[in-house]
């Protein structure tokens, strides 16, 4: 199966250890490499030493809050009268992220034991994948696998002849960024509009079908195998303290060898661009990061030499995120690089929370009147005030995730911005803001 | 209106997937796997799909209008989606674009005279570390130059 790049010497592989083996995706090469050896111990084991094997690993939700992962099981009410239920959010769509598609399309079977830990852990028999869309391949490898699963006892009834059951399936989507919104997603599973639910409650207490959910990202779920198979503790050491274990970092952008890379939590930013990137391509200069996904304020060049954990990136003013990571040289345009994030999130803002609506239609507005010269000094603070409106005021992140970025850009790179207001011949300076 | 056996057998299957009384949940795969055969969402299709699950046509067709892949218009049997979002404007993305909408005389979301091809300009489809990627129906293309452009579409079947 064609892994798209090089693995590189410098990686840890754990959860992408079967990537590039031959049929990796099937069920003999998981059973002949540790697969479902983590859910024949964890059948033996209590649903509460499960959940503090995941609390000791110090997993932290790998698709873009980065929640602690045991904590988030510990939530959901075993003891309810409501049945139980798993959804895998497989809607990758945070521009920059690449991760989940090759976890799914080398090694669903992984996916599909981190599933079945998660359901023993909470009580749970039913379960949905939901892939975007655009992954359509995704589906038909992935249905193979819990086919597959399903024959060889490890789906269905009297799993590996114990009295668990589960029963799998996959879901598409049909094209949404906001699906990737834990509650979003939940209403577009219910076939509606993926509008985000008011929380509380959270998806613990009324999540699919009003029923407690556990909701992971797919790279979350992945994890949970290695976790029970070499035990919490081992895998937290693989990170540093509060961020444990490894995660797939998917680097784009100017660099020599863009590519998804597993690296364990803390490895330094500029050594994983540097060494693992082979650098900033054509010979130029670095001149920016966006550390996780579009939605993840960009680090300039200074900021970069940090640690890539969540915390060292939060102290530096930006977020781990979902691992998308794009690397920027030094002739990127940074008004064009913020006008094109807007155009995405306006794109796609659900329309439900004003703010956000309103907020990403104006700051695209206002940031396609700069590039295109025709803007005045006041837009550059309105860009900013707008944008810094937004935050915490919507159900959901999207709104944020549009604002954060473009405040970051207009503070670290306002000179660019008032080169392109330079341009205009009719530009005043002395217009107010009317903020 | 009617489907293949095939689909048939699916949508069969696919309504026992979720709890009793919410089959409902049903709707956006069908959709999408209606879309996949007839080619778009037509009216006829959003009715029979509402008749099935209980929906009016309008509660059908407010879903088909928030997805970005549902199209009630056709699209042209080869779909071609050029993603010009911020990993792939960093490797050319936007000069892909450019170039897909001279080469096959299209805008965003025109189909060709003869129903054969249609450009969309669309948002990221998850492959950043392969940038600039492009997608004819559901097959990826990564890392396309211009000149690999060309190849594609002069590839794509008459």
């Amino acid at each position: 199966m064609k892994q798209f790049n090089e693995p590189s010497p410098l990686e840890t592989r754990i959860i992408s250890f079967r990537f590039g083996l031959e049929n990796s995706a099937s069920i003999d090469t998981y059973l002949a490499h540790d697969g479902y050896k983590a859910l024949r111990k964890a059948l033996e084991m209590t649903p509460d030493d499960v959940i503090n094997e995941v609390k000791a690993s110090n997993l932290r939700g790998r698709g873009g809050a980065g929640f602690p992962t045991g904590l988030k099981w510990s939530f959901v009410p075993r003891a309810s009268e409501k049945p139980k239920y798993i959804v895998v959010n497989a809607d990758e769509s945070e521009p920059g992220t690449c991760k989940d598609r090759l976890l799914i399309q080398n090694d669903p079977h992984q996916l599909i034991e981190g599933v079945l830990l998660g359901a023993i852990a909470v009580g749970a028999k039913k379960g949905w994948i939901y892939i975007r869309g655009e992954y359509n391949y995704l589906i038909a490898i992935m249905d193979k696998a819990i086919a597959e699963a399903y024959k060889s006892g490890f789906l269905g009834k009297n799993i590996c002849g114990s009295e668990f059951e589960f029963d799998l399936y996959t879901h598409t989507g049909a094209g949404a960024y906001e699906c990737g919104e834990e509650s979003a997603l939940l209403e577009s599973l219910e076939g509606k509009r993926g509008v985000p639910r008011i929380r509380p409650p959270f998806p613990a207490i009324s999540g699919a079908f009003q029923a407690p959910t556990l909701l992971n990202n797919v790279e979350t779920f992945c994890s949970v195998p290695a976790i029970l198979r070499m035990g919490g503790a081992a895998y937290s050491d693989l990170g540093v303290p509060k961020s444990g274990g490894t995660r797939m970092v998917c680097m784009s952008g100017h660099v020599n060898k863009p590519g998804v890379y597993e690296v364990p939590l803390g490895f330094p930013m500029m050594k994983f661009v540097n060494e693992i990137g082979g650098g900033i391509w054509k010979g130029r200069q670095l001149k920016a990061i966006i550390p996780g996904g579009s939605s993840s304020p960009l680090l300039t060049a200074e900021e970069c030499d940090i640690p890539m954990d969540y915390d060292s990136i939060a102290k530096a003013g930006s977020m781990l995120g979902s691992g998308g990571l794009m690397v920027m040289d030094e002739t990127t345009d940074m008004v064009k690089l913020a006008l094109r994030i807007m155009r995405f999130y306006q794109h796609e803002s659900c329309g439900w929370c004003i703010p956000c609506r309103e907020g990403t239609t104006w700051l695209k507005k206002m940031l396609q009147r700069v590039t295109d010269g025709h803007g005045q000094t006041r837009d550059i603070d309105l860009i900013g005030d707008l944008a810094a409106n937004m935050l915490g005021r919507t159900f959901c992140p999207l709104g944020d995730a549009a604002a954060m970025p473009t405040i970051a850009i207009v503070k670290k790179y306002r000179n660019e911005f008032e080169a392109y207001v330079a341009k205009n011949p009719f530009a005043v300076s002395d217009l107010v803001s009317i903020s | 209106m009617t489907f293949s056996p095939e689909l048939e057998a699916k949508f069969a299957d696919l309504v026992t997937h979720y709890p009793e009384g919410r089959q409902r949940a049903a709707l956006i795969p069908m959709l999408m796997f209606g879309q996949d055969e007839i080619g778009s969402v037509t009216q006829e299709m959003m009715e029979e799909l509402g008749r099935r699950l209980e929906l009016s046509t309008m509660q059908v067709d407010e879903v088909v209008g928030y997805y970005s892949m549902l199209h009630k218009k056709p699209m042209g049997k080869f779909h071609v989606q050029v993603c010009t979002n911020v990993a792939c404007m960093l490797r050319g993305g936007a000069e892909l674009y450019d170039h897909a909408c001279h080469k096959l005389g299209l805008g965003h979301k025109e189909v060709s005279a003869d129903g054969r091809i249609s450009l969309e300009e669309v948002e990221c489809i998850g492959a950043c570390s392969w940038a600039p990627a492009i997608q004819v129906n559901y097959d990826f293309h990564h890392e396309v130059s211009t000149d690999q452009l060309d190849t594609i579409l002069e590839g794509l079947e008459k």
